[in-house]
C-alpha cells in the first residue's frame, strides 16, 4: 500500500512537472520530449492501478506513435531546432487567468464529492482476455465505428497534405 | 490508494492543457498540448474503472488513445497546409476567416 503510494508520487511529480515544461520550453523537440515524460508517467499510472492493456497500449500508440508524429511535423514545418522566441503569445496572463481558476473549481468540486473514496484495495491486474471480450461483446459497434472513423482520419490527412 | 489521488493528478494536467492550448502560438505546440487534456480524460476514465471494478472505463480509454491518435494525424496535416500556404504556423496570423 506504502509503496503504492511512493510510486504514484513519483509519477504525479513527474506528469505535472514534465507537463509544465511541456508548456513553457522555447524549443519546440524539447517540448515533444517532455510530452514523452508526461506519456509514459500517465501510462506507468494505468498500470499502477492494473490497467495494463491500456498501459502498454498508451506506452505503444502515444509514445511509439504520436510522438514521432508531432516530430515529424516538426521538421515538415521547418520549426527552427533550438531556442526560438514567439512560441508563447505575450498575453500569457490570460491562460494563467483561466487554468488556474479553473483547477481551483476542479480540485474543490473532486475533494468535496469523493473526499475519503478509496480504490479497491484487491485489485487484481484485470486479464487483457477480459478487457478484448468487453471490446468485442458489448462495444463490438463502437468499435466497428472507430475502425471506419480511423480510415476516414487518414484518408482525409493524405488528401489535406498531398501535393497538388 | 485514494480516489481523488487520480483524479486530481487528471485535474492538473487538464489545467495545464488548457493553459497550453490557449497561451501557446506554435501550431504543433497547440496539438501536444490538446495531447496533455485527452491524458488527463484517460486517467479520469481509468481511476473510475477502477472504482467501480468495471472494464467500460477500459475500453473507453482505449477509445480516446484512437480518437486522439486520428486527431493528430488530421491536425498536423492541417498545421502542414498551413505551413505550405503561409511559410509560418502561428496560430496568430491565421486571422483571414475573422468577421
Amino acid at each position: 500500500m506504502i509503496a503504492q503510494n511512493i510510486a504514484f508520487g513519483i509519477i504525479a511529480a513527474s506528469a505535472t512537472f514534465g507537463a509544465l515544461k511541456l508548456v513553457t520550453t522555447r524549443n519546440v523537440v524539447h517540448a515533444a520530449l517532455w510530452l514523452v515524460v508526461v506519456l509514459a508517467s500517465v501510462g506507468a499510472s494505468f498500470l499502477l492501478v492494473g490497467a495494463e492493456f491500456v498501459g502498454v497500449t498508451q506506452f505503444l500508440v502515444y509514445i511509439g506513435a504520436v510522438v514521432v508524429l508531432f516530430l515529424f511535423g516538426t521538421m515538415l514545418t521547418r520549426a527552427p531546432i533550438g531556442k526560438l522566441g514567439g512560441l508563447t503569445s505575450a498575453r500569457w496572463w490570460v491562460g494563467l487567468v483561466v487554468a488556474v481558476p479553473l483547477f481551483a473549481l476542479l480540485a474543490y468540486a473532486l475533494l468535496d464529492a469523493f473526499g475519503d473514496e478509496e480504490l479497491p484495495s484487491d485489485a487484481l491486474p484485470q486479464r487483457t482476455a477480459d478487457v478484448s471480450d468487453s471490446i468485442f461483446g458489448t462495444y463490438l459497434i463502437p468499435f466497428e465505428v472507430m475502425g471506419l472513423l480511423l480510415t476516414a482520419a487518414l484518408t482525409g490527412a493524405i488528401v489535406l497534405a498531398r501535393k497538388e | 490508494m485514494l480516489l481523488n489521488q487520480f483524479l486530481l493528478l487528471g485535474a492538473v494536467l487538464f489545467s495545464i492543457g488548457v493553459y497550453g492550448v490557449l497561451v501557446r502560438r506554435n501550431g504543433v505546440l497547440v496539438l501536444m498540448s490538446i495531447e496533455l487534456i485527452l491524458n488527463a480524460v484517460n486517467i479520469n476514465l481509468i481511476a473510475f474503472g477502477a472504482y467501480n471494478e468495471s472494464l467500460s472505463g477500459q475500453v473507453f480509454a482505449l477509445f480516446v488513445i484512437a480518437v486522439a491518435a486520428a486527431e493528430v494525424g488530421v491536425g498536423l496535416a492541417i498545421v502542414l497546409l498551413l505551413y505550405r500556404n503561409r511559410q509560418n504556423i502561428d496560430l496568430d496570423d491565421v486571422s483571414s476567416m475573422r468577421g
